[in-house]
């Protein structure tokens, strides 16, 4: 037996390998898309309405493109191709024409040689409005008296649910309302692309930071009237998604400046645009009425979820559901009644965000795990223990949770983890609520512990073809990946290489462009590219090693199964054959293509029963929070957690989603809101849109739930989303401990805890 | 547009008085974002980086000199951290590290923002502000140079060339509210010096009125209720109708930052709280 010594632990799955981008990332030298230019190149801008909603009488741009170094002016009646774009619905015009119908709405796009050509170019356009009385309330929304303000009318969708006996009561009725309020997804990379034209007008590529390729690349193409293949998307560099990428933004504006304008056109918005130019987080009010026994086990649950969709429909529809069906929790729940709606208003649209409807969701059935906990006279973790899912349950659509459901040991696991120091006696005000204001003393200070516990579907649900392509090429003893998932940050390109390094033995693995020349690998988003791409690209890489064993076997006259992969070396399990895999693809190219698909889902009926979901994923986060009660300032002490994981591939990159979840939650718990009146956005910028700086983020113990889910390729369940979902409520009912006040709203506000 | 570079204070009260629209430009930390936001078209920039006189700092016998634009990290913890514990702990509030290491006093007292972090603890220092033109130099009471929102007493031929204040014997503290941890915007703020030889407490408001407001009732009554010429203890009922005389003198607005009742509520807070830490 040969001894090999390895210097540097081999970079395969399970391992805290290190990203490709990490370095140039942290050194500043990476190129986000903004990043980029291009010869002879111009700029382009936006047009925005100024009012909520307004009917347009006229566009005047006559002075605008008189303007020297304007080269183009562009309005609805120069799109050529579908007015209109829209992840589900297409509802959304690439440019207002008649009505405006939310502050921000695109009415023009300009191409000119210069950024400030291109303001002075957009001032110079002169609209004539009828301003009209926003729409901005769901109750308004959802009365049938209002006129609609949208040929599709007001309601995006009602989904009833009604599972089990809906006469079923237990002893004790616990009831509650709760708010969310409207998030951000904030992402630092902002919103940019750069628009090629082909030279004779009949295509274009398109650099851009995106969350699908395939999907921007089908809905411009209809915009354009332009067949899918001459429309060519390549990703640029992303910072940060979180699902605000997922709707068009500048997309079709900017290939239509190219197009007309015969030059490369880059487009790129301001953090005050970004506000107005990407979907949000819905806000949204939820009641619920729980029944339950004596002992505090759930019985049956009633109750309304109405989500504010604002002016276009989105994803809507899909928060929705998403919302509805996982409103009981994380616990058993044999009956339900439960109505939801997502409505138009003249607010800004809402869409995908990090949780996707779970999140408004689960603030609301936590906040009632403690209201029933208090009422049996037990404690927060006795109640959710006694409750817990586990496989075989089933969601009130009837759906039941297959495979893993680890619910009560994340809850213990947690649970087990130490709690804080108590503040000493010595702790600096930078430790207290308030930090670097200084105003807070330690007798001011109470503390306070809370629990959240979720659920999360992973991927697509409602019978959606989610599929995920990649391609492995080895020769040489180097394995090259070709895939259209798009990196936005979460690290798929460091997964990816770990799954080529670990199937097919190779140490170097390079990543091709990430571009439209392969099959779509669905969208960065609902926690599912290390499922759908993961298996994408883990598919591909076997494929080529069968192919490869095979090319070995026949040289050494062996059956190809008897050959396996250790570390580097394909090794004959029943003989003395061992060659390195860079010696055996010497000189040969193996090319194989993988479609990676999961089992098929089923829409709701109208009785919202049915398999809608692919699989799930459980969290559970205890909160523990200093709250200056006087001032009604908060300190996030401390979050413990543990995550039903499936199967840890890196855990620096899971870590790392863990912590970043946190934060996210934190913001919407204690501080993130977009703030609006009328209509009107107040705070679109990071001087009012606060979000957690590392004074605000709180200490992180993190325990993964490994359990291997066989319904998974890499055994591995999707970590982005549940991070930030239950640790909103677990901050929010710490608040509740430390203060005693039943606060119904997130984010909680320094008012709502000490007036 | 022009932007000028003088290298030296005479050359920049020249250029000045040639070009009195032009934009003084210390730190950029407000003159960018308001031409970012096009709140304001520059027309003419006088850069003040090179004029040295300006980051001169002074011992003087009854206090210090502070040029109008030495950074805000040399007050919170650099070479001038020793000269006001409250305007090192408002300097401390200000924005992020890179905002502290060019943002300038000099700066904050031309934009005059009500929430403006450094503002309050000039107020209840009673600084002497040094404005200077080409026909000499003139001091104004810091109270007389604050007009309102976004307004000062400053003419257009004029560069602040110096902040005077004095040396305190006595406690003196800045607090400040805001709903995140740090980096953030004042939503109501306070500072307290007490001047043990003048056996006299001042107090200042921020981020609660069109301009500060020094509490000039809550001041004279505790005059007359407490013994202020050491740091003793005070009863609850003093310390509790201080902050509420305070709070009644606060003129805070509601906006989407916060409430004019919260802000009300939370500078009478911080007033009984900065006084206690006063005398104890
Ligand atoms: C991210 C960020 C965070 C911030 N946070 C805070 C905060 O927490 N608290 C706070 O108080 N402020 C904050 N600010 C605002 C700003 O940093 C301060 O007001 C700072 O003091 C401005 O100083 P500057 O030197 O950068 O001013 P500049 O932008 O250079 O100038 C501001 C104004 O003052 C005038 N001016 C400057 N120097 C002189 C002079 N010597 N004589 C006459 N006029 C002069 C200028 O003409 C201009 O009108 C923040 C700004 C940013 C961008």
């Amino acid at each position: 037996m040969s001894t090999r010594t390895t210097s540097k632990q081999r970079e395969v799955l399970g391992v805290s390998a290190l990203r490709p981008d990490g370095l140039a990332k942290t050194q500043g030298t990476f190129s986000f898309s903004s990043d980029y230019t291009a010869d002879n190149m111009l700029w382009g801008a936006t047009l925005r309405s100024p009012h909520p909603y307004a009917r347009i009488i006229s566009i005047d741009i006559s002075e605008a493109i008189k303007i020297d170094g304007v080269e183009t002016v562009l309005l609805a009646s120069d799109v050529p191709g579908k007015l209109t774009y829209g992840l589900i619905a297409s509802d959304q015009p690439v440019f207002a024409s008649e009505f405006v119908r939310y502050m921000g709405e695109p009415i023009a796009a300009v191409a000119a040689d210069h950024p400030e050509t291109c303001r002075r170019a957009l001032d110079a356009i002169v609209v004539h409005y009828e301003v009209l009385k926003p729409l901005t309330s769901i109750e308004d929304a959802l009365n049938p008296n209002t006129p609609s303000i949208h040929p599709d009318g007001n309601v995006f969708r009602h989904q009833h649910i009604l599972h089990g006996d809906a006469n079923a009561t237990g002893d004790i009725v616990v009831e509650g309302e709760y708010e969310i309020g409207m998030q951000d997804q904030a992402f630092l990379g902002l919103e940019a692309a750069l628009a090629y034209p082909d030279s004779d007008g009949s295509g274009i590529e398109l650099v851009v930071a995106t969350q699908w390729l395939h999907e921007d690349q089908k809905q411009i193409a209809d915009c354009l009237a332009m067949p899918k293949e001459k429309v060519r998307l390549q990703l640029g560099g992303v910072g940060g998604a979180f699902g605000a990428r997922e709707d068009i933004s500048l997309q079709v504006h900017t290939c239509l400046l190219a197009l007309r304008t015969g030059r490369p056109v880059k487009m790129q918005y301001t953090r005050e645009e970004s506000f107005f130019g990407h979907v949000h987080r819905h806000p949204g009010v939820i009641s619920l009425k729980h029944h339950v026994t004596n002992e505090g086990r759930i019985v049956k649950i009633e109750g309304t979820m109405k989500l504010d969709g604002g002016a276009y429909a989105s994803t809507s529809s899909a928060v929705l559901i998403n919302g509805v069906t996982h409103i009981q929790g994380p616990y058993k729940c044999p009956n339900a009644v439960f109505d939801g709606y997502a409505v138009r208003t003249n607010n800004p649209p809402c869409g995908a965000m990090r949780g996707f409807g779970v999140v408004q969701a689960c603030f609301a059935h936590e906040g009632q795990m403690d209201k029933i906990a208090k009422a049996v006279g037990k404690s927060p973790v006795e109640v959710r223990l006694l409750n817990a899912m586990e496989k075989g349950d089933t969601l009130i659509t009837g759906q039941p949770v297959e495979s893993v459901a680890p619910v009560a040991r994340c809850i213990r696991e947690t649970d087990a983890l130490p709690l804080p120091e108590p503040l000493s006696l010595s702790a600096g005000t930078m430790e207290l609520p308030g930090g670097s204001g200084r105003t807070s003393e330690l007798h001011n200070i109470k503390r306070g512990i809370g629990w959240g516990v979720s659920i999360k579907n992973l991927m697509y649900s409602e019978g959606f073809d989610d599929s995920a392509e990649a391609r492995c090429t080895l020769g040489d003893g180097v394995a090259t990946l070709k895939f259209a998932t798009a990196e936005v940050g979460q690290g798929f390109v460091v997964l990816a290489q770990q799954i080529a390094r670990t199937v097919l033995g190779v140490d170097v693995v390079v990543l091709d462009r990430i571009d439209t020349n392969i099959g779509s690998a669905g969208s960065t988003s609902a926690s599912r590219q290390t499922w759908m791409s993961g298996g994408a690209v883990d598919g591909a890489c076997r494929l080529v090693r069968e192919r490869l064993f095979e090319h070995v076997a026949h040289m050494h006259g062996l059956d190809p199964l008897q050959l396996i992969i250790e570390d580097t070396d394909i090794v004959d399990t029943m003989g003395p054959l061992r060659i390195s895999v860079s010696e055996a693809s010497k000189g040969v190219k193996i090319t194989q293509t993988f479609l990676h698909q999961h089992r098929k889902t089923e829409e709701l009926d109208e009785n919202g029963q049915g398999n809608c979901h692919v699989a799930f994923a459980f969290v559970a986060h205890r909160a523990v929070v200093d709250v200056d009660v006087e001032l009604g300032l908060v300190k996030v002490v401390q979050i413990a957690t543990a995550q039903d994981v499936g199967r840890s591939l890196n855990p620096l990159a899971l870590l790392g989603q863990i912590e970043g979840g946190i934060a996210q939650g934190l913001g919407l718990a204690v501080m993130e809101e977009i703030i609006m009146q009328n209509g009107i956005v107040k705070n679109p910028s990071f001087t009012d849109y606060l979000l957690p700086t590392a004074l605000d983020a709180p200490d992180v113990l993190f325990i993964p739930i490994e359990e291997p889910d066989p319904q998974a390729p890499l055994g591995a369940k999707g970590v982005g989303e549940p991070p930030c979902i239950s640790v909103t409520p677990a901050i929010v009912a710490a608040i509740r401990d430390a203060t005693g006040i039943d606060l119904k709203r997130t984010p909680v506000r320094p008012q709502d805890i000490c007036l | 547009m022009t932007i000028f570079s003088p290298r030296s204070l005479t050359e920049a009260l020249q250029v000045l008085n040639e070009h009195p629209a032009a934009r003084l430009l210390a730190g950029g930390t407000d003159t960018m974002v308001e031409i970012n936001f096009r709140h304001f078209e520059p027309s003419d920039i006088i850069s003040l980086r090179h004029v040295q006189e300006l980051q001169v700092f002074e011992t003087l016998s009854t206090g210090y000199r502070l040029g109008a634009a030495i950074p805000y990290k040399q007050f919170e913890n650099g070479s001038f951290s020793h000269v006001s514990g409250a305007l090192s702990e408002a300097s401390r509030t200000v924005g992020s590290p890179q905002i502290r290491a060019t943002g300038t006093i000099g700066g904050n007292l031309g934009t005059c923002s009500p929430a403006g972090d450094t503002l309050p603890v000039l107020s209840a220092l009673d600084a002497q502000i040094e404005l200077s033109s080409i026909n000499g130099i003139r001091m104004l009471s810091i109270h007389d140079f604050m007009l309102g929102v976004k307004r000062n007493a400053r003419v257009s031929n004029e560069i602040i060339t110096a902040i005077h204040i004095p040396k305190i014997n006595g406690f003196q503290g800045y607090a400040k509210v805001g709903v995140r941890n740090a980096m953030v915007i004042s939503i109501a703020s306070a500072c307290l010096i007490h001047n043990m030889d003048k056996s006299h407490i001042a107090l200042a408001l921020g981020a609660v009125g069109p301009t500060i407001i020094r509490c000039r009732t809550a001041e004279k009554w505790l005059t007359q209720n407490a013994d202020l010429s050491t740091s003793t203890a005070l009863t609850t009922e003093v310390i509790e109708e201080f902050g509420r005389l305070a709070a009644s003198e606060a003129l805070p607005i509601t906006d989407h930052r916060s409430t004019a009742e919260y802000r009300k509520h939370a500078v009478g807070v911080l007033a009984q709280r900065l006084l206690k830490r006063a005398m104890k």
